[in-house]
């Protein structure tokens, strides 16, 4: 279990965490929802060390050890798609890229640059990037952004079956149905209103 | 019927230069009108007198001697500019104190007149090597000042993705900074070529090394050769155009990807 407890970080004077606590099981989706601008990326961030904590802990897990699919895809145009897999693998694993690909539904693109894909591929080949980094949480910004109901269903069983938990943030009210958890946010600063 | 690519291309290029040939044309003839007898050979020649002397000369032993040493020596000032501004605008961004101590020497660089570093150089070197040295020393700075600018402009969020996915400082290099400097490189090349030529050929001007561009070029204006001053010359805007084609035909497959 990871357990981030009275987390509190801010923007200047703002206060984004005052408090903040949440459980991540060990296995399973985990899915954020709160409207815009209440905190959900800001914890993403804290969890991942982007962001510096100013109090609380978090424990089972240090920052190296997880793996951040960002808001924006964040793709560099001058690498392919199957490329973008094996920048991140080490030499040894890029026998996953076939895998990787096929989790997202990219089979057959790996020749294609990110400027041939739409914006619903693009979303996909940055979440197999994350995916392909080992980590023990996978922390995933808006991963189905522009992703097609149906496709981000069948790719958010996949996730679910990860070794590593996932904790996820969607608006898509079909998605934090069929997420293992679903914890509702407001903020800031950010608080957590019901537990499923 | 379609026109053919090639044909194209040549149709979109021709006008300009056509357009500056008989505006060059022109002035000749107006020369020749108000002061006749050696006015266009003292002066200003037509294009074709000028296209016949280049045409003998090219026909010369000498002058391919002359023209593959000249462009030896700058080419291999460029590429000695070229790989030491990239050097120092690496180095400068990478630490605080390098850019502190380097940046002022090389604005120094930069601002100086070219002929001081002519004089020194030749002082302090042998006469053959000055032209190289001159071009290396006027290119690093406008390599230096362009490379620094791009690598302070690489994408912070990619930057970002780079620490997160754990990325080593030659695959950051390689996968993010180089890729971001292209477009910065290629500009400064283009620059970069054009200073070294001015250069290189105003060095071996002052020098004289032999054989060299800059040599005959001092011939000219010792015999008042004019249209051979403007055979020289247009040689020497030839070569540059040709090396900075050359360097970005071979920058230009590094780092290239589907932009847009």
């Amino acid at each position: 279990m990871i357990v981030c407890k009275d987390l509190r970080a801010a923007y200047g004077e703002r206060a984004v965490l005052d408090g903040f606590s949440l459980k991540i099981p060990e296995r399973g989706v985990t899915a954020l929802s709160g409207p815009s601008g209440c905190g959900k990326t800001t914890l993403l961030r804290v969890l991942a060390g982007l962001e510096e904590l100013q109090g609380g802990t978090i424990s089972g897990i240090v920052p190296g050890e997880t793996a951040i699919l960002f808001q924006e895809d964040r793709l560099l145009q001058w690498r392919r798609v199957e490329q973008h897999l094996t920048d991140v693998l080490p030499r040894r694993r890029w026998d996953r890229v076939p895998e990787l690909l096929a989790l997202a539904e990219l089979e057959g693109e790996g020749g294609r640059y990110p400027s041939a894909l739409s914006g619903g591929m693009g979303r996909r080949l940055a979440l197999a990037r994350c995916l392909a980094l080992e980590a023990r949480l996978y922390l995933l910004d808006e991963p189905f952004a522009g992703v097609d109901l149906p496709r981000a269903l069948r790719i958010l069983e996949r996730l679910r079956a990860l070794p590593a938990p996932v904790l996820l943030v969607s608006h898509e009210e079909a998605v934090l149905e069929r997420a293992d958890r679903t914890v509702w946010l407001e903020g800031p600063p950010l608080r957590a209103l019901e537990p499923r | 019927m379609e026109c053919p690519k090639y044909l194209k291309k040549l149709l979109y290029a021709l006008p300009a230069p056509i357009f500056w040939l008989g505006v060059w044309q022109g002035c000749a003839f107006l020369v020749d009108h108000r002061l006749g007898g050696r006015g266009n050979e003292l002066l200003l020649p037509y294009p074709l007198s000028v296209w016949r002397v280049l045409v003998s000369l090219a026909g010369t032993e000498g002058f391919w001697t002359t023209v593959l040493t000249s462009l030896g020596r700058i080419g291999v000032g460029l590429v000695w500019g070229l790989a030491l501004g990239a050097l120092l605008a690496v180095l400068t961004c990478a630490s605080p104190w390098a850019d502190r101590l380097l940046s002022p020497a090389i604005r120094v660089v930069r601002a100086a007149p070219v002929a001081s570093f002519i004089l020194l150089v030749l002082l302090w070197t042998g006469r053959n090597k000055v032209p190289a040295v001159i071009a290396a020393l006027m290119v690093m700075p406008v390599v230096w000042d362009s490379l620094s600018r791009g690598i302070q402009a690489a994408d912070p969020k990619l930057l970002e993705l780079a620490r997160c996915y754990r990325f080593s400082r030659w695959k950051t290099a390689a996968l993010i900074y180089l890729p971001s400097l292209r477009p910065q490189l290629l500009s400064a090349l283009t620059t970069a070529t054009g200073l070294a030529w001015k250069s290189g050929v105003a060095a071996e001007v002052l020098c004289l090394p032999e054989p060299s561009l800059g040599q005959r070029i001092y011939y000219t204006k010792y015999y008042l050769d004019i249209p051979e001053l403007f055979a020289w010359t247009a040689v020497t805007v030839a070569l540059s155009m040709v090396l900075e084609r050359l360097l970005r035909a071979c920058l230009g497959r590094w780092g290239r990807g589907r932009h847009g």
